[in-house]
């Protein structure tokens, strides 16, 4: 018995050209992988591999819940989605959907390496495949912490005050601080009820000072001609601004802070899986450090990339359904 | 054939011919000798030491929550304050300190003892005997199971000496969003066990894909292997659900996300809904696999083949289908829409079909069978007793007119004792009985074994029996004190838990005595066919010392009781 050491047929074309370390060969003694309780290393990949896929189910599940949270509260409030997702940057996200397509075909190509043994190519592969990740954080880190100055939290911790005060800081430093410290004070509850169909809404004070109320007609003008999209440019941008596409139109809905509770859990929970998987890569790396694959045993590179297709395709849905749900 | 001598490191194909163990004798030493330290069993992959540490665990989390149980009983012995005052002053702490106790009762029974303790404990231990292999698919996963496990269980002792749980073990929103006591910990517990689970679920699907013996089809495994792997579908597809869910109610305390909490614009009936729809494949978890017990039982005590076997198999598989579709029938009376409680009310009904089809095939496998009346098939016996009143009950339940009237009353109450414990433990206490040979190598005293069976059986019905007909009088469950004329029910039913609880005790204690001076056990005592039985008592640290063949497990023609090994041998080479 013991003979056949190749997990799939494929894999013994590319048996031949393999550099493949491990001492494990074509068809005689155990592959020093194999565990004892396993006949057969092709028993054993396929193992791995169903139990990979069951786990994937297990995490299509974990997600199901949050996806199920979205619906339900999509279903009884969908104005909530057309109001918030302005408050999400399209760019970012779509420079995010970007950099893990790319990112799972580098993965993609870590596997093929894998299973020809070329250790270089897949250290390579690996590397461009947890700098995407990386990457991903790196963007998912600069949206949250806007987030995070604006008090756009989740629940309870939401203050979107924190908006209306850190664009009327911007406002004020625009005008040169013509605004005195009364303006800035007016209680925002008052300004939500009082003009309840303005578009940006919180920029009307009931009793609007000339120079906030030329500005907000400005910003308005701005967005109506760009597009909303006029986000930072124009040199205006202190550090606290907020681009005028992130004040939506219409009133705030009663909810608010439940859209962020969405985003924040469901963008949470998936970048949780993002720095699993760039630990994955990190601890594949180390593996293929030593030579381990080759044409015989490849297991690892291939769960490994099982799991991030997984979280890229996460994200393919995150995308769409929180930035682009109008 | 002789037994040849196996070097256990080197594999060697099976011959594809049949062939039937001959009395197997022990070689080498056994899982249990081969070696002593603590490291040994701590960090052991072996899945028979995993399955006896899981057992141990289960079986300590057991007695825990049953000393709650007691508590409980004790104290509705009596309208009036009978032993909270011994806790609590005022009489809202007592009413507290009452809550706490039927939530750890509850919490501790449900995950930490019937979810792991037929898969984790006995399963561990029989499945890869059971399929002729040398371990499960992913040893040092289990292994990470097992630890999850006791994390899990760590969390809710912590729970038990901070002051309690009070919010019941379902965790209903928006009381859990409020609740003082320490919600997030269970919660964490919750999570983990739910992983630990998964993994256990998901280790033994793939063992049983990947892992069967030549020779064995799906429709020559033993039923308990298609009980366990209909569980451990459920498993793995129920138990993130419950993740998510225990996450977003954390979410909801600290954050105040608004899922589940109106206060903060979320829906409380959500909540219901995500917990139930892991939480009603939980009851089918916690029932299954003791069915699959139960199969194996009464085949092998009544010496006679399993009558039925494709159709006990697939109602296994209907069964963890159905589990997903019946989570409603826990919100009749929620304000659920009608047309979702009439769906889910016939949906329900469903369920009695496969439950009946396994009750009338095991009383079909014992007619004109040649029954030992052993303590494991007294379980087996008093498990087709108590789950046809389980299960009967349920279908009342199921009738949205009588659910209104019975939901949350002790009808309820009654019903999922019967099903999960009357049922789901006892089985799983007739299972362990079972394999308790194979697994110490000691013989129990089979005389206390019976009468012990037969206190648990009679405290069991005298709990609960009246725990029916009151909540059928209206008596609601969760409360500290009852209108007077509850009392004798009440009375009688306190009564019957001390009974019950006097079974059990026996039961421990002539299980430990049987590992100081039991008899050595014969490779197969009982007279079973499946693989388990063809290697010695306790097997060696690879199962078996020649890789078997599958046998038919349900074949008991060629096995004759040895008078004098008190071992049945094969007779025959068939």
């Amino acid at each position: 018995m013991s003979g056949d050491a190749h997990p799939n047929e494929s894999n013994q074309h590319a048996g031949h050209d393999g550099d493949h370390a491990g001492g494990h060969g074509d068809g005689h003694g155990h592959s020093p992988y194999q565990a004892h309780h396993f006949d057969t290393m092709k028993q054993q990949f396929e193992a791995g591999k169903l139990g990979m896929w069951l786990f994937l189910a297990t995490e299509v599940l974990l997600f199901g819940g949050l996806f199920c949270f979205y619906t339900v509260t999509k279903s009884n409030d969908p104005e909530l989605f057309k109001w918030g997702h302005h408050f999400l940057d399209k760019r970012w996200g779509a420079t995010n959907t970007m950099v893990l397509l790319f990112s799972s075909l580098t993965m993609a190509l870590a596997v093929r390496e894998a299973q020809l043994g070329r250790k270089n190519r897949i250290l390579f592969y690996l590397a461009v495949t947890f700098l995407c990740g990386a990457g991903f954080m790196g963007i998912k880190y600069i949206e949250y912490s806007k987030k995070f100055h604006e008090g756009l939290f989740p629940g309870a911790y939401f203050v979107y005050e924190n908006v209306i005060d850190s664009e009327e800081a911007r406002i004020h430093e625009q005008e040169e601080a013509q605004l005195a410290h009364a303006d800035l004070d007016l209680p925002v509850a008052s300004v939500v009820t009082e003009v309840p169909k303005a578009r940006g809404l919180v920029l009307q004070p009931a009793t609007p000072p000339t120079g906030l109320s030329s500005s907000a007609q400005e910003l308005e003008h701005g967005e109506e001609t760009a597009g909303g999209h006029e986000a930072d440019e124009g040199g205006h941008a202190p550090g606290l601004a907020i681009a005028p596409s992130h004040l939506p139109p219409g009133p705030r809905p009663a909810n608010a802070h439940v859209f962020f509770s969405i985003y924040f859990c469901l963008t949470g929970l998936h970048g949780i899986h993002v720095l699993i998987g760039m630990g994955v890569m990190v601890w594949l790396a180390a593996l293929a450090m030593q030579g381990r694959f080759g044409p015989g045993y490849f297991t690892p590179v291939d769960l490994g990339g099982l799991y991030w297709h997984l979280v890229d395709l996460i994200w393919i849905y995150l995308f769409p359904l929180l930035y682009l749900v109008e | 054939m002789s037994q040849p001598e196996m070097d256990a490191q080197s594999d060697s194909q099976a011959p594809t011919a049949p062939t039937v163990a001959v009395p197997v004798e022990a070689i080498g030493p056994s899982y249990l000798t081969i070696t002593k330290t603590f490291t040994s069993w701590a960090l052991t992959l072996d899945h028979k030491r995993i399955g006896v540490m899981y057992l141990i665990g289960v079986l300590i989390m057991f007695l825990i929550g049953g000393v709650f149980a007691l508590l409980v009983r004790t104290e509705l012995f009596s309208p009036l304050a009978l032993i909270t005052p011994l806790f609590a002053d005022t009489i809202e702490a007592q009413a507290d300190m009452y809550n706490k106790w039927f939530t750890t009762h509850g919490a501790i029974m449900v995950f930490l003892v019937i979810i792991p303790g037929v898969p984790a404990a006995l399963g561990n231990f029989v499945l890869p005997l059971l399929l002729g292999a040398k371990d499960v698919a992913f040893p040092k996963l289990n292994l990470g199971s097992f630890y999850l496990w006791v994390t899990g269980a760590g969390f809710f002792l912590y729970v038990l000496f901070t002051g309690g749980l009070d919010t019941g073990w379902t965790f209903y929103t928006p009381y859990s969003a409020e609740s003082g006591t320490a919600v997030i910990p269970a919660l964490m517990g919750v999570f983990i066990l739910g992983f630990s689970s998964i993994f256990t679920g998901l280790n033994f699907i793939v063992t049983i894909h990947k892992m069967r013996p030549p020779g064995m089809t799906w429709f020559k495994m033993p039923l308990f292997l298609w009980a366990t792997y209909a569980t451990a579908v459920m498993q793995v597809l129920a138990t993130p659900v419950i993740g998510i869910t225990v996450l977003l109610l954390i979410l909801e305390r600290t954050l105040g996300i608004g899922i589940f909490d109106p206060r903060n614009g979320g829906d409380p009936v959500l909540f219901q809904h995500f917990f139930w729809f892991y939480s009603h494949p939980a009851v089918y978890i916690m029932i299954v696999p003791p069915m699959g017990i139960v199969s194996e039982l009464i085949a092998v005590h009544s010496h006679k083949r399993i009558f039925g076997y494709t159709y006990i198999a697939f109602s296994s598989v209907a069964i963890a289908i159905f589990s997903f579709l019946v989570w409603g029938h826990h919100m009749f009376t929620s304000g659920q829409s009608t047309t979702m409680n009439i769906i889910f009310s016939g949906i329900t009904f469903s369920v009695g079909l496969p439950s009946a089809i396994k009750i009338f095939n095991w009383i079909a496998t014992m007619y004109k069978g040649a029954i030992s009346l052993n303590t494991a098939m007294l379980y087996g016996i008093s498990f087709i007793f108590l789950f046809t009143i389980g299960g009967l009950t349920g279908l009342f339940l199921a009738v949205l007119s009588i659910d209104t009237h019975l939901h949350d009353t002790y009808f309820v109450v009654a019903h999922f004792h019967y099903v999960m414990m009357g049922s789901g433990l006892i089985a799983f206490i007739g299972g362990l009985h079972h394999w308790w040979p194979k697994m110490t190598g000691k013989m129990f005293s089979e005389y206390w074994g019976r009468i012990a069976c037969g206190l648990v059986f009679v405290g069991f019905n005298l709990t609960f029996i009246p725990q029916f007909v009151m909540g059928s009088l209206g008596m609601p469950r969760r409360y500290y004190t009852y209108a007077d004329k509850f009392e004798g029910y009440h009375q009688l039913s306190t009564l019957g838990s001390y009974v019950m609880a006097a079974g059990f005790f026996l039961t421990a204690y002539y299980l430990i005595q049987s590992l100081v001076s039991g008899k050595k056990a014969p490779a197969n005592p009982w007279g079973g066919n499946s693989l388990e039985w063809h290697t010695t008592s306790p097997p060696p640290l690879l199962n078996f010392y020649e890789v078997p063949d599958a046998t038919d497990p349900y074949d008991f023609e060629n096995l004759e009781y040895d008078p004098v090994t008190e071992n049945y041998e094969t007779t025959k080479v068939g």
